[in-house]
């Protein structure tokens, strides 16, 4: 017997399973459109890399399927479950599986990285004091920091060693979906590719589900399974980097062949997907 | 979809011992959702692992497993190698190898900081305290003579005078004060007159309640509550305004222009506050005579004329210009305040919370010490 809330929506790729589905959103600020009939699917066990231009509402997808910003028309549905049908207790069962790493990091200030860790652990589960401290401590080194920087302050952290705590914290709980707004912004590009790898190994050890949004081209080609690209409140294309490279649209054409992507990797054919098996 | 429905099974585990080897079957969860389970699990096992040569783990029946579950199973081979038996892993699952690779229990180094004695906690807080009052004095100082050198420098016309940022300032801390000090005064006078009349009413010298409300008010209270209404009002906005413009950067981006902070923030607030304070209490003043003479009048029963002509005998213009004289001074010790806390602010949210705290209760701290000193200094004078 299935709940009320539980909705089987088709796939948009057939065959495939999906973990979040979005369905003709539509996000507006007063009299402004942000969304207009958006469909997306992400779907289990890959990354997907969500670009489009600066201002065109990528971070108000992420923040409308969080439940931060409320959709005026429309579905989203995550895990079969329609999150507006959800009790809120039930809707925090969801929250549970899921981890956000913000922009800025959005660490509690106030709190040492560890009490950032631990944090949702003390609010959601059930284990000593010593686990606690052992888990936190594995999640700092998950992310490749130093042990040392568990009893640091977010104001002490260089941008770099923020983000990394961030995502320490987003894996506190071990979600099934990983939520990253642009994670590599602000990092040098030595940092942004420590990052991304980072990203792939968590992904493939934890088996995670990781919706990012992202400017990085390294990114999209180095670690994405799958992009979809964002203009006028639509999803204009969703595919692996060889679709988004052969689409006509203009901006996706402006944005993938542009003089910034040609001297990347994007060209001489490094893609993860092709890597894998 | 049956693998999105995660049916919560409680961690479990079977022992089964054949002479020195032990064989354990994990089974159900092993997950963060299930970590007192996991937890209390793996120290039964552990115990009755006791005197065994060789553990083998059994994963095969496991349903969900994590990080979590990982770790607590990595480190219950630990410890029984350590006991002196041997431990391994059977019939791992294809898709949890992966997290056994990346995941190992190691001892992790205890980065805590430990705290000492409570005695010599005691005695370093003790002395932490004098030095941060010593620097507090010390920095107070410094931070008016950079207010002052930089009003110096505007006033000889080195600098400009920005009157757009002063007039914005003068409006907020003056202007929107004057409805809540004029509601405060006139409640206070009023308050005041209540009790003077209540009191006075048994030697039958109900109208020398105007000389007692003239006094009191114009010398004294109405200075007070207005420095006490605006360090609450204005000294906490001060320090939260530049302390979050300094958690931000604001304030160095400031430095790097080449402008000075203290110019361009501090000295249109403070200046604002030294135009600002007299006319609020002027107008305080006003309010509480007006309030404590309408209860005079209403509730003691002395007649408008009396009362004014008792007010008029009883103060003269060194009444008025005593409490006027300390305004200026109160303003200058709650905008310095103020700005110096705002400054102070480190990083974080609760640092902001901290200093804004701060900020208000020193300002009206200093502000009723600066009140008895000007009280000495007219008693000496006899003014």
């Amino acid at each position: 017997m299935d709940a009320p809330e539980t909705v089987h929506i088709p796939p948009l790729e057939p065959g495939r399973k999906p973990v979040i589905q979005v369905r003709d959103l539509e996000v507006r600020f007063g009299e402004k459109v942000i969304m207009n009939g958006l469909d997306l699917d992400v779907y289990k066990g890959e990354i997907l890399g969500f670009v489009g231009a600066s201002g065109t509402g990528k971070s108000v997808l992420m923040r409308t399927v969080l439940g931060l910003i409320r959709q005026s028309r429309g579905q989203i549905v995550v895990f079969d479950k329609d999150l507006d049908q959800l009790t809120p207790r039930r809707r925090q069962s969801i929250e549970r599986r899921w981890g956000v790493l913000f922009q800025h990091g959005a660490l509690f200030s106030s709190l040492t990285v560890r009490q950032n860790i631990q944090m949702p652990m003390r609010e959601y589960l059930h284990m000593s004091e010593r686990l606690m401290d052992e888990m936190a401590a594995l999640k700092i080194d998950l992310v490749g920091l130093k042990p040392d920087a568990a009893d640091k302050y977010p104001s002490e952290l260089s941008g770099g060693m923020i983000k990394r705590a961030a995502l320490a914290r987003a894996l506190a709980l071990d979600p099934e979906i990983l939520f990253l707004d642009e994670p590599t912004s602000g990092l040098d590009p030595i940092g942004a590719q420590d990052f991304d790898d980072l990203i792939g190994t968590l992904q493939r050890t934890l088996g995670l589900t990781v919706f990012m949004v992202t400017h990085d081209l390294d990114s999209l080609a180095g670690v994405c399974d799958r992009i979809a690209a964002l203009a006028d409140g639509k999803v204009i294309a969703a595919g692996p980097i060889e679709t988004m490279m052969a689409s006509e649209h203009p901006w996706l054409k402006a944005y993938f062949h542009g003089s910034r992507a040609r001297r990347d990797s994007l060209e001489t054919g490094h893609f993860r997907s092709s890597q894998r098996t | 979809m049956a693998q999105h429905k995660r049916p919560t099974a409680q961690a479990g585990s079977t022992v089964e011992r054949t002479g020195a080897d032990l064989r354990v079957s994990l089974s159900g969860d092993w997950s963060s959702s299930n970590a007192e389970a996991c937890e209390s699990e793996a120290e039964r096992i552990l115990a009755a692992s006791t005197g065994a040569r060789a553990v083998a783990l059994d994963l095969g029946a496991i349903v969900r497993l994590d990080t979590l579950g990982v770790w607590v199973i990595s480190r219950l081979c630990h410890e029984v190698r350590q006991r002196g038996g041997s431990a391994r892993l059977d019939q791992v699952q294809p898709t949890h190898r992966i997290l056994f690779e990346e995941i190992q229990y190691r001892p992790l180094p205890d980065t805590r900081r430990k705290g000492d004695y409570i005695a010599i906690d005691l005695l370093a807080d003790i002395g932490k305290a004098m030095v941060d009052s010593y620097r507090d004095l010390v920095s107070g100082i410094s931070f008016l003579g950079a207010f002052v050198s930089s009003l110096a420098v505007i006033l000889t016309g080195r600098s400009r005078f920005r009157i757009a940022s002063l007039v914005a300032q003068l409006e907020r801390v003056a202007l929107r004060s004057v409805p809540i000090i004029i509601l405060i005064s006139v409640l206070v006078g009023g308050i005041i007159a209540q009790q003077s009349v209540f009191q006075m009413r048994a030697f039958g010298t109900v109208h020398f309640v105007a000389d007692l409300l003239g006094v009191l008010v114009l010398r004294e209270l109405a200075v007070l509550i207005t420095s006490i209404m605006i360090a609450g009002r204005t000294g906490s906005s001060f320090t939260a305004e530049l302390g979050s413009m300094k958690m931000r950067e604001e304030i160095d981006a400031l430095r790097t222009m080449g402008r000075d902070p203290v110019e361009i923030l501090v000295v249109p607030r403070i200046v604002a506050l030294l135009i600002g304070m007299p006319l609020l209490t002027f107008i305080s003043s006003m309010a509480m005579l007006v309030g404590g003479g309408l209860v005079t009048v209403i509730y003691g029963g002395v007649s408008p004329e009396i009362f004014l002509s008792r007010l008029q005998n009883g103060i003269g213009v060194n009444t008025f210009v005593v409490g006027m004289v300390k305004a200026p001074f109160m303003a200058l010790v709650i905008g310095v305040i103020a700005c110096i806390e705002g400054f102070a602010v480190q990083g974080s949210a609760e640092s902001l919370g901290t200093r804004t705290t701060a900020s208000v209760v020193k300002a009206i701290f200093m502000v009723i010490v600066v009140d008895g000193l000007f009280a000495m200094f007219f008693a000496t004078i006899r003014y």
